[in-house]
């Protein structure tokens, strides 16, 4: 007898069904085919509230397949809250293998960091992303966004970037610095911190960027030429870490947690959770490599 | 300057704005001889219609007119703010003035904008913008001619600066604090800041006192004379025009009703509304 399992789950593979799946997945092919473009798309009714990673897990569950394996990350921690219930979540929709060994995983959520770990070229790299527009801090109105991104009319931000300088004595930017995707569109590539920046730059892997809440979605192809804005003497740079170092590893070129002992004493620590426990198992993750790291 | 009819920097041809649908009476039907640009059939309002003149380098061309008369929306037209209904307009650094330049599409027009006019508005709400220090906004205008370096974006601010009678010490404060009469020089600095060939200045003493009236067209005059850029003066101040220009449309009802020398229209004004306007000079 041919048996019939199905009703006998109660959600679609993934959560999302197949016709909004196809979707977001013709949304993606847009975004990587235009790269730093924001393409709109559907952003559907999930079991967490918008605005809480769920445009990244739209990305996840339009794209991961039964073979992959799931690695998610929040503040480059593999345990904290948001990180562990939403790869609670979709192990239970999809069944998928998960893991913490970044080398290992095939697809990689992210919120604010991208790993120490170098990526590979069979990596997918998925940004949950509070604020996809780059520009929103210099012009309000959407439609003057699109307009502005539309004819590459990038003054304001550049303006911006002049003003920070002339006030602070440095471009004043902490995570989401602004860059440049294959020299076309201005793109703020979520809240990572500077020192993650340089890493989008040629990447190895295929970067892809939901927002849930603003209903976007845009992506950087592997090998595309990402530059942080700078001016021709005014250059970007990485946050200093100089004179410090993990005091669990004694490691320096890493981007630090800077954590205060109950004896009030400072320390600091490796922030990406994976890395620091692959170093301190005397392991030797290949770490990306970028011109800011290097002068270190 | 030789001016024959081969090296105009600007050529404007029937330049016409209707707002609303016309028909084909719309034009005979409105202009001064009706003192009024309101089509009686079909209720569109004529802003300006069949504005023609050739603009020569190092000449500074004044229009006036009442308010109404059509003189800033000549101007916005052609800085490229809003777009014509008909006509065309020649630009010779924009590809040898070989295409109109009304047609761009907005990318070439932004281009235009930047790299080849400057325009100063009578609101320097309108020009400037009053979250950016008073060097950005230059900044700004430079960044968008492709300058890239803080350094020469700073050195480049303080100039023009110097050249305004602002205090350099003020380079880096906000618009915002500035009299009436510093934003105005700020915005003028701001639109010459990228050597353009061509500037529009849209009644930018109105609403300043005498004094500071006097103080910005002096700068203006000075700047003309020491860069000899080519301008467009919109005003519907008599004395403004007479002080600043060498040759003056008047334009009423959206209609050029009289263009010459100025100090010809000014010693002997032909036309009824250029008469009224003279003799009501203070």
């Amino acid at each position: 007898m041919v048996e019939n399992n199905k009703y006998t789950n109660k959600y679609n593979f993934a959560f999302i069904d197949e016709a909004t799946k196809k979707e977001i997945r013709r949304k993606l092919l847009k975004a990587v085919a235009i790269p730093g473009y924001q393409v709109p798309y559907s952003s559907p009714e999930m079991p967490i509230s918008r605005g809480w990673g769920t445009g990244g897990l739209h990305v996840t569950l339009a794209i991961i397949g039964k073979d992959d394996v799931f690695k998610i990350i929040d503040q480059g921690s593999d345990a904290s809250v948001n990180a562990c219930n939403l790869r609670e979540f979709v192990h239970q929709m999809t069944n998928c293998k998960t893991t913490y060994n970044t080398a290992e995983a095939t697809l990689i959520q992210t919120r604010h960091r991208i790993t120490e770990e170098e990526l590979r070229d069979d990596q997918i790299y998925i940004y949950q992303v509070p604020q996809p527009e780059p520009l929103r801090s210099v012009e309000r109105y959407e439609f003057k966004t699109r307009q502005m991104h539309g004819e590459a009319d990038y003054a304001k931000m550049w303006v911006s970037l002049y003003e920070s300088y002339v006030r602070d004595g440095d471009i004043m930017l902490g995570a989401g610095y602004p860059v440049m995707v294959n020299k076309r569109y201005i793109l703020a590539p979520s809240p990572i911190p500077k020192w993650d920046v340089p890493n989008l730059n040629h990447s190895n892997a295929l970067h892809l960027f939901g927002a849930g809440r603003e209903k976007r979605l845009y992506a950087i192809p592997p090998y595309t030429i990402v530059d942080p804005l700078e001016f021709e003497d005014v250059k970007f740079h990485t946050e200093n870490f100089s004179g410090t170092e993990c005091y669990r590893t004694g490691y320096k070129k890493a981007f630090m947690d800077e954590l205060y002992f109950d004896d009030g004493t400072k320390h600091f620590l490796i922030n990406d959770s994976n890395f620091l426990d692959k170093l301190a198992e005397d392991m030797e993750p290949k770490q990306h490599a970028n011109k800011y790291i290097d002068q270190l | 300057m030789s001016r024959n009819a081969d090296n105009w920097l600007l050529k404007v041809t029937d330049l016409t704005k209707i707002y609303g649908e016309p028909n084909e009476n719309t034009l005979a039907l409105t202009g001064p001889e009706y003192n009024s640009n309101i089509c009686p059939e079909t209720d569109s309002i004529v802003a300006c219609a069949n504005i023609s003149f050739d603009l020569y380098p190092g000449e500074v061309l004044g229009i006036v007119g009442e308010s109404g008369s059509g003189k800033s929306t000549v101007v916005k037209l052609l800085y490229l703010d809003m777009e014509q209904t008909s006509g065309s307009a020649r630009f010779m650094p924009y590809i040898d003035g070989s295409i109109n330049m009304l047609d761009a599409s907005s990318q070439k027009k932004r281009y235009i904008k930047n790299y080849l006019m400057g325009m100063v508005y009578q609101n320097p709400r309108d020009g400037l913008n009053f979250n950016f220090t008073s060097g950005g906004n230059i900044a700004e205008k430079l960044i968008m001619a492709g300058n890239y370096h803080v350094g020469d974006i700073r050195a480049r601010a303080s100039d023009l600066l110097i050249k305004t009678e602002i205090p350099v010490l003020r380079m880096d404060d906000q618009p915002v604090t500035f009299s009436g009469g510093m934003q105005q020089r700020v915005q003028i600095s701001k639109a010459i800041a990228n050597d353009p060939p061509l500037l529009f200045l849209d009644e930018v003493t109105t609403g300043l006192d005498v004094s500071v009236q006097a103080k910005v067209l002096d700068l203006i005059r000075e700047l003309q004379q020491d860069l000899g850029i080519t301008m467009i003066v919109v005003s519907h101040d008599l004395s403004v025009i007479r002080m600043l220009t060498d040759r003056t449309l008047v334009m009423k009802n959206g209609r050029v009703v009289e263009g010459g020398l100025t100090d010809q229209i000014l010693q002997d004004p032909q036309h009824e509304y250029s008469q009224l306007l003279v003799s009501s000079l203070l």
